[in-house]
């Protein structure tokens, strides 16, 4: 089948092809954020002078640790709370269920543009307002969707008949929770946390409709750069922001096999 | 599912309660709520908020319609999903046939990882990336006219095209991953008996292949049309003056003309949109499931 075999060697091509057109502005970037020229000029020449400047920039570092330190909470509530309802969901047979688990799709499927300005009207209308604390509110509920999700695709694989072992042994259902069920869906559990992570951290729609000039995020900060005008260091804090997030995606994908686990 | 049965005896909602509030009661105090609210400011003439007087109106959505400017544009953004979707189909689902069908092993599912791992990475920082590439004397116009024996001038940035083709690197990963979940699992053999019974490779592929990846075209679909109609931070950044859309309006309307009304209209109008398409796809998609 020789005509198979070329097939088979131009659907290779093709693949390195869409690689190479979903990689390259990347890569394209990340050498910048090293060239001397401020205005992309080539030929390259090597500098770290863009990367020394970040630390001059008081107004990107706030804005990296508020981004951060959000990032971290909403995993923290996330992984709490979205477990307990994974569990709940997936252990305990009530009316409205299944209501439970579609209401789950909306946060995910609305558009980021649609949620984030119904949370600037409500949260202004309630008097949270805008600032960390609202952004706070809404990266959680974003996140948690997705949480809950990937902890459920997890306990599908729990054999039952552990926890009725365990009970049956005497233990409570504390400790059937806490020695079985925990340990098994863990890899669910820190895949999730990964996830809700990187949904916070490169959550850029909903933290901007919630931002205030001095309560924002990196993404936030970026965005209006960008608008004002390219600078090399708006650069090199993406080229960090970039690999930061797919090594994350790296990590979760390590722990949690995509489409269920064997 | 037998835990369940199992368990189900015992006071289910009871027991559940507890474990499920918390998570239930913020995504209604930040989901939830806020949606209704904006429906509930969307008939409003001033936000409560700013002392002025207020009352009930159906100005906002008269003034959509009145407006040819806000249908117009609504138009262009429905369009704009339409291109950027079928782009994605093009481009993403001959890749997801590759994967599924073609490679195997260890390197199917390291480049799988490499093809889904930009989407998970900052769509903004993407974005942006592109202006580089794209911008008169950036990297493309460079390259070709190094390449090249004529002098072009490569000027792709603030322009259509740049919008769609940021818009297709941003959500194309899509499109092969919910493809590429259907291909995997039509059975090879399938395949095997249309082509020992004389078929062509084409008519394999009209018949039997792209009849059974049917729900992961639907689901992809889906998935990169919503989103794309309400984007804004793209047209912004690739599409300049040209890329006003109805995203960019509605963003507009929030942080720098500051009618929110108009905007909770404009929202909602989207919202609406949005999800009709989504109750159109979705007897395809439950008869993947």
């Amino acid at each position: 089948m020789r005509t198979t075999r070329i097939l088979e060697w131009l659907g290779r091509l093709y693949i390195w092809l869409l690689l190479a057109f979903l990689y390259l502005p990347i890569i394209i970037m990340a050498l910048m954020s090293f060239n001397v020229s401020p205005f992309y000029q080539l030929p390259f020449e090597w500098t770290t002078e863009w990367y020394a400047s970040l630390w001059q920039n008081d107004q990107l570092i706030s804005a990296t640790w508020n981004s951060v330190e959000i990032a971290v909470i909403t995993t923290i509530i996330c992984v709490l709370l979205g477990s307990a309802a994974s569990l709940a969901l997936y252990r305990y047979e009530f009316r409205g269920r299944k209501f439970l688990q579609a209401l789950l799709f909306p946060p995910i499927a609305i558009p980021w543009l649609i949620t984030g300005t119904a949370m600037l009207i409500f949260f202004f209308g309630v008097g949270i307002g805008r600032g960390l604390f609202a952004i706070l509110l809404g990266h959680v509920a974003l996140a948690l969707p997705y949480v809950i999700v990937v902890v459920s695709a997890r306990l599908q694989t729990f054999a039952p008949e552990l926890e009725e072992a365990a009970r049956s042994l005497g233990a409570n259902q504390w400790q059937v929770t806490d020695r079985v069920t925990l340990p098994w869906i863990m890899p669910g559990v820190i895949a999730g946390g990964l996830f809700a992570f990187a949904v916070s951290f490169d959550q850029f729609v909903v933290s901007y409709f919630l931002s205030t000039p001095g309560q924002t995020t990196l993404p936030v900060e970026i965005y209006a750069a960008i608008r004002k005008g390219f600078t090399p260091e708006i650069n090199a804090v993406s080229t960090i922001i970039i690999v930061v997030s797919m090594a994350l995606m790296l990590l979760t994908a390590r722990f949690f096999k995509f489409g269920g686990a064997k | 599912m037998a835990g369940q049965v199992a368990i189900g005896s015992r006071s289910g909602l009871r027991s559940a309660l507890p474990l499920l509030l918390p998570a239930y009661l913020w995504l209604t105090v930040a989901i939830f709520l806020p949606l209704s609210a904006m429906v509930f400011f969307s008939f409003m003439t001033e936000l409560p908020l700013s002392g002025k007087a207020w009352s009930f109106t159906l100005d906002n959505y008269t003034a959509f319609l009145s407006q040819g400017l806000y249908p117009t544009l609504l138009l262009a953004s429905l369009r704009l999903g339409l291109e950027v979707t079928l782009w994605c189909v093009v481009v993403g689902y001959p890749a997801a046939y590759v994967l599924a069908k073609v490679l195997k092993g260890r390197s199917r599912e390291a480049i799988f990882l490499l093809v889904i791992l930009p989407f998970w990475s900052n769509g903004l920082v993407r974005i942006f990336s592109w202006a580089m590439v794209l911008r008169e004397g950036g990297i493309l116009d460079t390259a070709l006219n190094a390449v090249l024996p004529i002098k072009i001038n490569i000027d792709l940035m603030y322009s259509y095209p740049a919008v769609i083709i940021g818009l297709v690197h941003s959500y194309v990963p899509y499109m092969v991953l919910t493809c590429y979940l259907t291909l995997q699992a039509i059975d090879g053999s399938l395949i095997e008996a249309g082509r020992s019974l004389g078929a062509s490779r084409l008519q394999v592929l009209k018949r039997i292949v792209i009849p059974l990846s049917m729900p992961g075209l639907v689901a992809g679909a889906a998935l990169i049309f919503v989103p794309v109609v309400g984007s804004f931070m793209e047209p912004r950044i690739l599409g300049g003056r040209t890329g006003t859309f109805y995203g960019t309006v509605i963003e507009d309307q929030f942080v720098a003309v500051f009618n929110w009304p108009l905007g909770a209209a404009l929202s909602f109008i989207l919202l609406a949109v949005v999800l009709v398409i989504l109750a159109v796809a979705s007897p395809i998609l439950r008869r993947a499931a």
